[in-house]
């Protein structure tokens, strides 16, 4: 008993303090409610979820065995398969799964209120998003560190894995669509923005030239140099942007954008890695795991008060920033920080290739997941501590509120969030911006809350606009990179595609498939982005879906993965773990998908929009946001690519469903273990490293 | 394999832009393929730079 209460009493009190800290949050009884109870909820449930159920995952369900080799010893090579230290590993992983959408997703989501949101984001991961990260690294550790296409491949069949590269494909598409569209959001008519992060690419040409010719490999001294640079370029920018001869150059209209970030996406990906995208890569890694650090301690210091109901009205679906009622939308909505379909792909990529000892993978697995989690939380905190009024003059659309402070704070008191023109021109004003309306996309939000809780810690209300487009440079950044290498990917993974009925485009020697691919990737890519950038509502509250659609999709079809191999291991009665939240997203997705395609209201319902603006088309009027007959006929158009690009997403779901359960029933009937794992060998010292 | 404090914070630091550590790769060369030719540092941070940007497309995930 004694034993017991030391071992678990500790945990107990943390429970309660967990629990106090959700009610404080959940009652808040219309009193103003301090953002650290939130941390405390966060913090308390992530460490709970940690010592209990990613040990329940590791030992009961998965059987880790300490004294089995890993394939960093079995094949360690010196370079892709090297034992390495938990903790440098963690922060490798975690670098590579936190991206833009556990920033961008909680602040899209605040319409509805910090706390469904909180709710989904924190119980999300531990039910869902951390077990598929964790189950996805724990079957690739144990078959040599293979990709998840090749593991589903292996576990669920050839057809199989051909569908799930398909989704992949498509995913990557949308991804890069939707990041690439919030890049523009934020840049346009915004000299001082645009300036900064234009000065990076020179930046990084130079630090890349610098680490190949100069000082060869000096990965610190090429960041520092980089960081240099960036802090100038944005003290400068200022000036730049006040310039009548550079302002105006820096001042572009959202379509000029999408053409530059077009053919940047195209150039950037057949360039050599050493000229931009790895430096890039370098000073993005290093200032986004700074900011993180900073955001998170600045939030501890400031204390801010939560501004943003607990609930607003808009779970009805009635929202401006995106429509759809709270089930399913606030769930496909954030993605990542809840459950992240893409992680499954890190996960099973460079991480279980360098991890020492399987007693790791909880840590790494389920843990880094966690972090990112808590990433998610702080920029819903940030999006809640600012006025509300100024959050939604930021994230509606200019077809909404229109494009004068006037009309916008008119508008958006009517929502229900007074606010007065003198407030938004202010808020504009104080973070060197002509304008805060319709900033769509979540980035520009979070830069004021960013630049909000930094200028509270340094440099007060004067270093406001510097810290805002701090903000939005690293945003950008990573988010530029991200276009750059996942542009990269996706053109491998269509010659994959491709190679299927052409088997010579699978050759990456030549120089003909890889630029075919290449512009085919960006084409596909470059067309959502066009239609989001075009889009009068904005385009976010298009594709912002049907990227959550997608991610949510795979994130089902690595949790199914997951139940079958459970089911070939014979461990189906811990099967739950895995099925509960695959069907839950399954669930999502496909009603989801469903009211996107059929909805007979116009704002959700993509084949209802078309059929409204059809019928006035064919009596040949023009109906509001368009302006013109062709704006109309484009906009039934890509109503229409949109409903088919969810009908096939909701058909890999239930293609990989099937082939899902017809291998649990295969395994389940099977007399013995089916699993196809690298055979085991054991070291008897027990470190899990091969005796030599 | 000890290392300082200082050489694992910078192993930490090059681990999140997903460049491992060189002193590895020499001492594993070492005891697995004694008198087998070792790349220098520069052909190192080379080929891990590739593997991880260009390569086979596998490496370089990055997250949105």
């Amino acid at each position: 008993m004694g034993a017991i209460l030391k071992q678990h009493g500790p945990w107990a009190i943390l429970a309660a303090l967990g629990a106090l800290a959700l009610a404080v949050v959940a009652a808040g009884n219309g009193e103003p409610v301090n953002a650290l109870w939130i941390v405390a909820a966060a913090v308390s449930i992530h460490l709970i979820a940690f010592r209990y159920y990613s040990r329940y995952l590791a030992n009961r369900v998965f059987g880790l065995d300490r004294r089995r080799v890993t394939p960093a010893h079995r094949r360690n090579d010196g370079l892709d398969y090297v034992p390495t230290n938990r903790y440098v590993l963690f922060g490798h992983h975690f670098a590579a799964i936190a991206g833009a959408g556990p920033l961008v997703g909680p602040v899209l989501a605040a319409q509805m209120g910090y706390l469904p949101g909180m709710l989904w984001i924190l119980f999300g991961v531990v039910l869902a998003g951390a077990v598929q990260d964790f189950i996805i690294l724990f079957i690739s550790m144990r078959r040599d560190g293979r990709s998840l296409g090749e593991l589903i491949r292996m576990e669920l069949g050839a057809t199989a894995g051909v569908i799930a590269l398909f989704g992949a494909f498509m995913i990557m598409v949308i991804i890069l669509a939707v990041l690439a569209l919030i890049v523009v959001r934020a840049l346009a008519e915004s000299p001082w923005g645009l300036f900064t992060v234009a000065a990076t690419m020179p930046l990084a040409v130079f630090m890349g030239v610098y680490g190949r010719f100069i000082r060869p490999g000096r990965i610190g001294e090429m960041s520092v140099i980089g960081l240099v640079g960036l802090i100038l370029a944005i003290i400068y920018g200022q000036n730049v942007a006040a310039s009548p001869v550079w302002g105006p150059l820096f001042t572009l209209t959202p379509v000029q954008l999408c053409w530059i970030l077009i053919a940047y996406g195209g150039i950037a990906s057949v360039l050599p890695v050493w000229l931009l995208l790895a430096p890039r890569d370098y000073l993005s890694t290093f200032l986004k795991i700074g900011a993180i650090v900073a955001l998170a301690i600045g939030i501890l210091v400031m204390q801010p008060t939560l501004q943003m109901p607990a609930v607003s009205r808009f779970i009805d679906g009635s929202g401006p920033v995106w429509s759809g009622s709270l089930f399913p939308f606030l769930f496909i909505t954030i993605a990542c920080g809840a459950v992240s379909g893409f992680h499954a792909l890190i996960s099973s990529g460079t991480t279980p290739k360098l991890i020492d000892n399987e007693m790791d993978a909880p840590f790494i697995g389920y843990g880094a997941m966690l972090m990112e989690s808590f990433v998610a939380i702080i920029a819903l905190i940030g999006a809640s501590i600012i006025d509300p009024g100024v959050y939604f003059t930021m994230n509606s659309p200019a077809a909404v509120i229109g494009t004068t402070a006037e009309s916008a704070a008119a508008a958006v008191t009517n929502l229900g969030f007074p606010i007065d023109s003198a407030t938004i021109t202010r808020t504009a004003q104080d973070v060197g911006e002509h304008t805060i309306i319709s900033r769509t996309g979540g980035a520009p939000t979070l830069a004021v809350a960013m630049a909000e809780i930094f200028s509270h810690m340094v440099g007060g209300a004067a270093m406001k606009a510097f810290w805002y487009h701090f903000a939005i440079l690293f945003e950008a950044l990573f988010i530029l990179t991200a276009v750059d290498a996942g542009t990269r990917a996706g053109r491998f993974m269509l010659q994959d595609l491709i190679g299927l009925v052409v088997p010579t485009f699978r050759d990456t020697s030549t120089l003909a498939p890889g630029l075919v691919a290449t512009a085919l990737c960006v084409t596909a890519w470059g067309f959502f982005l066009y239609q989001g950038v075009t889009d009068p509502l904005g385009g976010v509250n298009t594709l912002w879906p049907l990227f959550g659609i997608s991610n949510q999709m795979l994130a089902a079809v690595a949790l199914i993965l997951g139940t079958v191999v459970l089911f070939r291991m014979k461990k189906h009665r811990f099967a739950w773990t895995t099925i509960l939240p695959a069907s839950w997203l399954v669930l999502c997705t496909l009603t989801a998908g469903w009211q996107k395609v059929a909805s007979a209201d116009p704002r959700v319902g993509f084949l209802s929009h078309a059929k409204l603006f059809s019928e006035k088309l064919a009596a040949g009027e023009v109906m509001a946001p368009a302006k013109s007959i062709e704006e109309m006929a484009r906009i039934v158009f890509n109503d229409r690519v949109d409903a088919a690009l969810c009908m096939l997403f909701m058909a890999v779901v239930i293609a990989m469903v099937f082939f899902g359960i017809k291998a649990c029933r295969q395994a389940y009937l099977s007399d013995r273990v089916t699993t196809e794992e690298i055979h085991a060998s054991h070291d008897p010292r027990g470190t899990g490293a091969l005796v030599s | 394999m000890k290392r300082t404090i200082r050489a694992q914070l910078v192993h930490a630091g090059q681990m999140l832009v997903g460049m491992p550590s060189y002193d590895t790769y020499l001492a594993h060369m070492k005891a697995h393929h004694p008198g087998k030719a070792v790349m220098s540092y520069r052909d190192f941070f080379n080929n891990r730079q590739v593997a991880r940007f260009g390569g086979s497309g596998k490496g370089g995930f990055r997250c949105c």
